[in-house]
Parts: C-alpha cells; structure tokens; sequence
C-alpha cells in the first residue's frame, strides 16, 4: 500500500479518477457512512498511513458538513502486525494516532486508498484487537483493485477497478504528493504492484 | 542499518535518526492498554551480561518482551561464566540454542565488537556497554530525549560532566551527538580525561561554571569508583564543590537547560537530591525513553533479516533478502 503511492511521479499511466472523481466519491462514501450507520453516533474513522490519513480526514470533513458534528478520526499504522515482516528489510514506522475517545464500543471505519490483497486490513485487523474492542469495523476504500488473497471486502468502495497483476495503480493525494489522481500504469513486466 | 550494533559512530546520521524517528513512534505503546507488537514473534534475544547492570539489562528485556520475542538471561553470576568458561565457548552454546540477538554487556572494552566478527555467532550483537569503551544504547536514549525536548539537536549544546575517563556514555554520546549536530563539551577535572581526548570532536573544560550558562543540557555523569585503582582527586567533597551540579549552579542554567543523568546516580556526589527531583531533571524519562530506543534498535536489526543472513561473519553490512535467506531460513 504504502509503496503504492510513492510511486515516482515521472512513470505517467491512464488517469483512471481525476480530483473531481475523487472528491465525488468521498462524498458519496461518507453518505453511505451516515446511512449505514444511521447517522455520526460513535463512528471513529482510522486511516492506514499515509494514504488513508488525508482520506480519512476529507470523509470526516464531510460528515461534519452535512451532520455538523466532528466526528473522531485517527491513523492506524499496520506495519508491526504485516505477515512479510520477516522477509523484508525493516520498514519504517508509520504513525498510530488514537483519538482520545479510543475504540472500545465504537463503530470503526478503517480507510485505505487502495484494496488488493487484503493483507494490509487483516495486519490492520489485529493492529486494532491490541488497541481495544470496537463495536464493528467497516472499511472504506477509494479504489478496489481487486486480487484479494485473504476473504475480506470493502462495505464502501469509491471505485471498483478491474486491474491485472501486473499493472500498477498510483495513488496521489492533495496533502502528500500535491495533487489528486489515481492511474494505472506498466501491465509489462516492470515490478509488480506491492500487496495492499 | 548494520546488523549490529557495537558503536555509535558505525552511525551515520539517517540511521541515527531513523532510529530516534522509530522509537518516537514505539513509545506510544506505553500508553496503550496492550503494551506488546508481535513484529519479532518467534525470535529469541539474548541478555549476556558479564557485568552487574540492573537498568540496561531490564530496559532490554522489557524492550524485546513488548516486540514478543523470546528472551534469556544469561549473567555472568551463577552461571558457567563464573565457572571459567571462556566467551567463544559461551558464545557458541548461545549459538547451539538458536539466539536471533545477543545483547552483550562485559567488563572488556571491545568483547561485543570479538563477538560480532568472530565466527562463533551468527546473531545480531548489541553492544550494552563494554568496559570505558562503549554504550551506544544508552547514547541513543539521552540522544532521543534531547530530541523529544529540543527539537533538532544541530548547534545545540551539550555539557558532559564527571567521569569521562572511565565512562562508555561519553564517548557514545560525544560521538553520536556530533554526527546530529550538536556541540559537545567535555568538562572534567584533567585527572579524569581519557588520554587523547583532544582527538575527540568535542571541546574541553575544567571549569563548570563558565560552561553552564550557554548550554541547552547537562549530563552528569557518576564517578565510578569500581574503575579506579588510583587516586584522581583529593576528597570526594572537593569534587563535589567543583564538579558537583547544585542548587546554585542549576541557577546558572539557561531557562530551557535539561539536567540529564544516564544512572546509577550518587545523590550527593555528582548531583544533590533536589536538582535530581526538579523539574528541570529528565532522568526518569530517560530510563522510560530507553526501552522505546532498545525496541527500535531490535526492530531495525531483527525485522526482516533472518539470522541466517550472517553466516559470513566478516560482513558487516548486510541487507535482508539476501540469496542466502531462503536457503538458510528452509535448513533451520
């Protein structure tokens, strides 16, 4: 995931969403968080860095926009719960930042930018178990790009994209990389797009 | 990040601050209701301490423990070491039983740096203090500390004050501060500097006073009487009234001065009880900074790199993923 989005911006692919796709679709997940939920009581949204942090917070901003409260929102960094731990070189931390409020009896939305295998969740899964017991845990994802090893799925989805292996989908926010998009690029055989 | 850890000044500056920039993020965890990651389940961490330590050797087992390794403790009381046993043949019983890190403490300068480049042991070897020579953890957590409070330690000025020549904090810290960025002054009575201290990339002083009111922290150091055959000042009093941080001088402190100690302290002796317990004194979050610096050290070195990896064991530098990895991991 997070090697995803530091993908060197030189390496040009098909825009796939453009900051006008982006922002509709976080709109249209942050109403179908309200829906779901029946409204902002005890919703906690927690994003897996980097990518799902500034997401998390637009989605939170949103909600606020339409309910006019301010819901809590945090980062949850997965890095010391991965499975590929052992085969890589160590990898930074990222940083883990629980509201006040905490988790325990609280509905959960986990944001990332992009789904894939599914590895990243189930590391985020049992990140939080440490952390304390929400009441439910929902995931929100600005792109499915399918290829799940593990049986997770999104409950909300900004969009379903239909992608090989081989190909690598970049995302690029606002606040990290200074502009918003998400592309497709390779589909030959040049390193393959890391577990997300 | 080399595999192992013996001084301070392997360091370059991004590993140094990876480091710190690691253990902020590690030290969280004490705030959490769960004080334990699983990122080293399945290692084992050996404590060998041939020397008596109560912090250090705590500190890292408190460390590995909330990583989830497996940890052992080997001290040199009450085990074979007493007997005789030499530290090839207590390095290779360490290596039969499968140890990932040896964290090693011994009363050699230069035992842990023998151990990392013999062929005894293939683990990662953490250097937790050898003789006058090194302590390069211990470095790592006032570094941290310093960082926590001061922001950016460049052109940031740091006193150490006692016992220079017999003390490893020293030359750790006068060497991982430098290469931060911070200036170093060594102040001591001339009895109690290192021979060749002027090749070292710190100032020098004798006079306390005239170097507290323009520094950002002072360290204390404890005179380790342990280490001396020799008489290197009059009377510990005379010490004291020289050497000794007051109530008076800690009045000579900038506002923002950290009063630093890295432990056991001699109240009384270095320091008086009330500069301890002020609140200037950041000698209790140095002991709850150093197992965040321990587990970030662990981290870096274990994670991802197999101990097998090591099995030449003249290099020193070497990345995970090595074509070896597979094939030594699958033997195992």
């Amino acid at each position: 995931m997070p090697a995803e989005t530091k993908a060197p911006p030189a390496e040009d692919g098909r825009t796939v969403l453009d900051a006008r796709d982006i922002s509709r679709a976080l709109t249209r997940i942050a109403h179908e968080i309200l829906e779901r939920n029946k409204g902002p009581e005890g919703l906690v949204l927690l994003g897996i860095p980097t990518g799902g942090v500034p997401l998390a917070r637009r989605v939170a901003a949103r909600i606020a926009s339409v309910e006019g409260v301010d819901i809590p929102v945090g980062s949850l960094d997965v890095t010391m719960y991965r499975d590929d731990l052992r085969m890589r070189p160590a990898r930074t931390l990222l940083p883990t930042d629980i509201p006040p409020g905490g988790i325990d009896g609280r509905t959960v939305v986990l944001v990332d930018d992009v789904l894939y295998s599914g590895r990243t969740i189930r590391a985020a899964l049992d990140a939080m178990n440490d952390i304390g017991r929400p009441r439910t845990v929902r995931l929100a994802v600005l792109v499915d790009r399918g290829h799940r090893e593990l049986p997770i799925r999104a409950d909300f989805v900004g969009k379903n994209l239909p992608t090989s292996v081989a190909e690598k989908v970049t995302v690029r926010l606002e606040e990290i990389e200074g502009e918003d998009s998400v592309t497709i690029s390779g589909g030959a055989a040049t390193g393959e797009g890391e577990s997300a | 990040m080399n595999r192992h850890l013996l001084s301070t000044g392997d360091l370059s500056r991004d590993d140094a601050e990876l480091i710190l920039a690691t253990a902020e993020e590690l030290r969280s965890l004490a705030d959490r209701p769960i004080k334990k990651l699983p990122a080293l389940r399945g290692r084992t961490v050996v404590n060998l301490f041939f020397e008596d330590s109560t912090r250090t050797r705590i500190s890292f087992e408190a460390a590995a423990k909330r990583l989830s390794a497996d940890v052992i403790n080997f001290s040199a009381k009450g085990s074979s070491l007493s007997k005789g046993e030499s530290l090839k043949d207590t390095a290779l019983t360490l290596e039969a039983m499968g140890a990932d890190a040896v964290v090693v403490r011994h009363w050699a300068s230069g035992a842990p740096h023998l151990l990392a480049h013999s062929a005894w042991v293939r683990s990662s070897v953490v250097n937790a203090g050898d003789g006058t020579h090194e302590h390069p953890t211990q470095a790592l957590l006032d570094a941290f500390t310093l960082w926590r409070h001061l922001g950016s330690l460049d052109g940031r000025r740091v006193a150490i004050v006692g016992d220079i020549l017999h003390s490893r904090v020293a030359r750790s810290n006068a060497l991982l501060l430098r290469t931060l960025g911070a200036e170093v002054t060594l102040v001591a009575p001339p009895t109690l500097l290192p021979v060749g201290v002027e090749g070292w990339d710190a100032d020098t002083s004798y006079d306390l006073d005239s170097v507290l009111p323009k520094t950002d922290a002072v360290m204390m150091l404890r005179v380790q009487r342990e280490r001396m055959n020799d008489a290197f000042f009059p009377t510990q009093r005379e010490y004291s009234r020289r050497y000794g941080l007051d109530a008076r001088r800690m009045g000579m402190l900038p506002e923002h001065t950290l009063v630093m100690h890295p432990g056991p302290m001699i109240r009384g002796m270095e320091i008086t009880a009330d500069v301890a317990d002020s609140d200037r004194s950041v000698i209790v979050e140095q002991v709850t900074n150093g197992v965040a610096v321990r587990m970030a050290v662990l981290y870096l070195l274990l994670s991802g790199n197999e101990s097998d990896t090591g099995r030449t064991p003249t290099t020193g530098t070497l990345q995970a993923g090595a074509p070896t990895t597979d094939l030594d991991g699958a033997a195992e």
